[in-house]
């Protein structure tokens, strides 16, 4: 079976400890592997290389303000849902020089890395981070201006995706409908049953690396496991959002008392931005030396929560955090779709999860909606 | 296996949309207390010779080891070659700037944004209104009206500023007024030298009787000015799509990438910074938006 190259679009059956054999073809194709690994208590997102650095039979227990590890009962591979870490930490990273300059007699010369950019397998990417990867294509490369570094990144990138089978408690993905099932976006998509792995083959890169893997055809009792453990998923969301007319909902409610409300829990930490896999805003920093020879030009991540990222001449536009999170909150759910056709949420629930203080914004949405009670 | 690296097209140093052309100041211009217009020649002759912008367009100047500024082209779209810009020192980037002399170099990116619309605002009255250095952003405007008179009817400019030292271009003033242009100015506060008008530019519609059906109003200046250049228009029944605004916020990038001038669905960047009144009336009055 192993000399066979599965059909694009099929679905086939890999066993678990197949899943190293992949990871080695994917090495052996010149790919750095990052997926999900435990470290500091929480799974984040990092370079692994075996089968056992991901967190086998572990799980994340979820909830606003809350982020616990725990031993699952069984060996399931992929039993846990997304952590504080997102993939745009590798396509557009925290921090990255995007050139630099020298000072030369008679001005300054622009200095070109000859580094190849990385070439990255991620491993264990979930439905809604695969959308939140497409929301960032539209922002980096299928605007008007193409973001070179992103760009390198992305089309590099192969995606092993993973169908989410237990909803986390902070998950709403339903309601946006952008998971639990991946639909598009990946070379590889797996659903784990009890004993093994059904494959999806959704590009001929990912069809190809499944050549130097021990798979066989998928039988009609796989694929109807999976396709159970999909719809149960679908009701065990731990949150929902009333999607109807977002947009107009905020831009009508810009002066909503509630505002307020949140402004009072809101630290304006920025950690909501910081663990969204969409929110795509940067600073651009100058460093140099000493001497002012050379210098680069940085990208850092920023946030609409951080008091300078409002800050004109004269003032800040922004100075109270009621307009910080109305902003926040209005860029994602509204004029996000004005910008880029589609919501900035793909209801993976980390800004609720890693509020410290538990903001949870469908809770905010179905107040300002006259819905909720908090 | 599919282990074929892409080689050779890498070059994100020279391709980053973000880097700067080196340009050299041919000329430093002092307009006023802390304001100076700067000429600058592209170092690359190819990149001088491809260089065009529209009035209201700016670029983002670059000093190595400072940083990067947005600003205003204050020129005449029509001599693309003689790149100005009227630089008021306001941060770490127009400060050093300020301290620099002809024949230094600078980097240039740009042109970015999108334009006053001259072209809609053909056979129309024009009432341009400018406050403080939001006049740098207009004046390519004002020597596109000088080029075609004949396509604009009635041509207004109300200028003021906070005092007379402030007032920006004066020497040009006769030149636009020989070209059938009223061009009335007003301070805020005179000092003993000043015989003019004195008071707040919005304060200067009062008496204008502008015609609603053929009238367009261009305004740049401190947003509060805006704010009542705006209410004094409409109450003049200048319908809401004819009178545009340049907006101002941070801008690190200048290509949509940094989200900072983001003004409700628009980046300022790339959709302003000039707006018409009807696409931004939503927000315009919201606090701290």
């Amino acid at each position: 079976m192993t000399e066979q190259t599965p059909l694009l679009g099929g679905q086939v059956v890999i066993s678990k400890p197949a899943l190293q054999q992949l990871f080695d073809a994917l090495r052996t194709a010149g790919y750095s592997l990052i997926g999900p690994t435990v470290r500091e208590d929480a799974i984040v997102y990092d370079e692994i290389a075996q089968l056992t650095d991901i967190p086998i039979g572990w799980a994340d227990e979820q909830a606003p303000g809350t982020y616990r590890l725990r031993r699952r009962d069984d060996q399931a591979h992929f039993g846990f849902v997304v952590g504080p870490h997102s993939w745009k930490r590798y396509l557009s990273p925290p921090s990255l020089r995007l050139f630099a300059t020298r000072r030369t007699g008679d001005g300054f010369s622009v200095e070109t890395s000859n580094d190849p950019p990385p070439r990255y397998a991620f491993i264990g990417v979930r439905a809604c981070d695969l959308v939140a990867i497409a929301v960032q294509d539209r922002v980096f490369v299928e605007g008007p201006v193409q973001e070179p570094h992103y760009k390198a990144r992305r089309e590099r990138a192969f995606v092993l995706a993973v169908n989410c089978t237990e909803p986390g408690g902070t998950c709403f993905c339903a309601s946006m409908r952008t998971g639990p099932r991946c639909s598009s976006g990946f070379d590889l998509a797996l659903t784990e049953l009890d004993d093994a792995f059904l494959c999806e083959v959704g590009s001929a890169l990912g069809a190809q690396m499944l050549s130097a893997v021990e798979w066989r055809p998928a039988g009609a009792f796989e694929l109807s496991r999976a396709r159970q453990a999909m719809a149960d998923a679908l009701t065990r969301m731990g949150r929902g959002l009333n999607t109807h007319n977002l947009p107009e909902l905020l831009y009508d409610n810009l002066e909503h008392p509630h505002w307020a409300n949140v402004a009072e829990r809101c630290l304006s930490c920025a950690n909501c931005t910081m663990v969204c896999p969409t929110c795509f805003c940067s600073d651009v920093q100058e460093t140099s030396d000493l001497v002012g020879e050379t210098a680069a030009r940085v990208r850092v991540w920023d946030s609409c929560f951080n008091r300078e990222f409002s800050y004109v001449f004269g003032g800040h536009l922004r100075p109270n955090t009621r307009a910080r999170y109305r902003q926040w909150l209005t860029h994602k759910l509204a004029s996000w779709t004005d910008q880029y056709g589609v919501l900035g949420c793909v209801g993976c629930g980390r800004c609720i999860t890693w509020c410290p203080v538990g903001i949870d914004l469908t809770q905010e949405l179905a107040a300002i909606r006259g819905e909720g009670q908090l | 296996m599919n282990s074929t690296l892409a080689k050779g097209h890498w070059s994100p140093a020279t391709g980053h949309p973000m880097v700067p052309q080196p340009a050299v100041i041919t000329h430093v211009q002092p307009e006023a207390h802390g304001v100076m217009t700067y000429t600058l020649g592209f170092r690359d002759p190819a990149v001088g010779e491809a260089y065009r912008f529209h009035p209201g367009q700016f670029n983002m100047l670059y000093l190595p080891g400072i940083g990067e500024a947005a600003i205003s082209i204050s020129s005449d779209p029509a001599e693309p070659a003689a790149l100005r810009h009227t630089v008021r020192i306001a941060g770490n980037v127009t400060q050093a700037i300020s301290r620099m002399e002809a024949g230094g170099v600078i980097g240039v990116r740009g042109p970015y944004g999108n334009s006053w619309p001259v072209d809609r605002a053909v056979g129309n009255d024009l009432i341009i209104v400018a406050g403080g250095i939001g006049l740098a952003p207009l004046r390519p405007v004002i020597y596109h009206v000088l080029r075609h008179r004949a396509d604009y009817g009635k041509v207004t400019i109300l200028n003021g500023a906070r005092l007379p030292a402030d007032l920006l271009y004066p020497q040009e003033y006769d030149d636009w007024r020989s070209h059938d242009i009223e061009v009335v100015v007003t301070v805020d506060r005179a000092d003993e030298t000043w015989k003019g008008r004195v008071g707040v530019v919005p304060i200067l519609f009062y008496a204008l009787r502008p015609d609603p059906k053929r009238t367009t109003v261009f305004t740049c200046g401190p947003e509060i000015m805006m704010h009542f250049v705006v209410y004094e228009a409409l109450a003049r029944r200048v319908p809401k799509d004819r009178i545009y605004l340049s907006l101002e916020r941070n801008m690190k990038c200048a290509v949509a990438f940094c989200g900072r001038c983001q003004y409700g669905p628009t980046f300022l960047c790339k959709d302003g910074p000039v707006l018409s009144y009807d696409r931004i009336e939503p927000f315009f009055t919201v606090e701290e938006f």
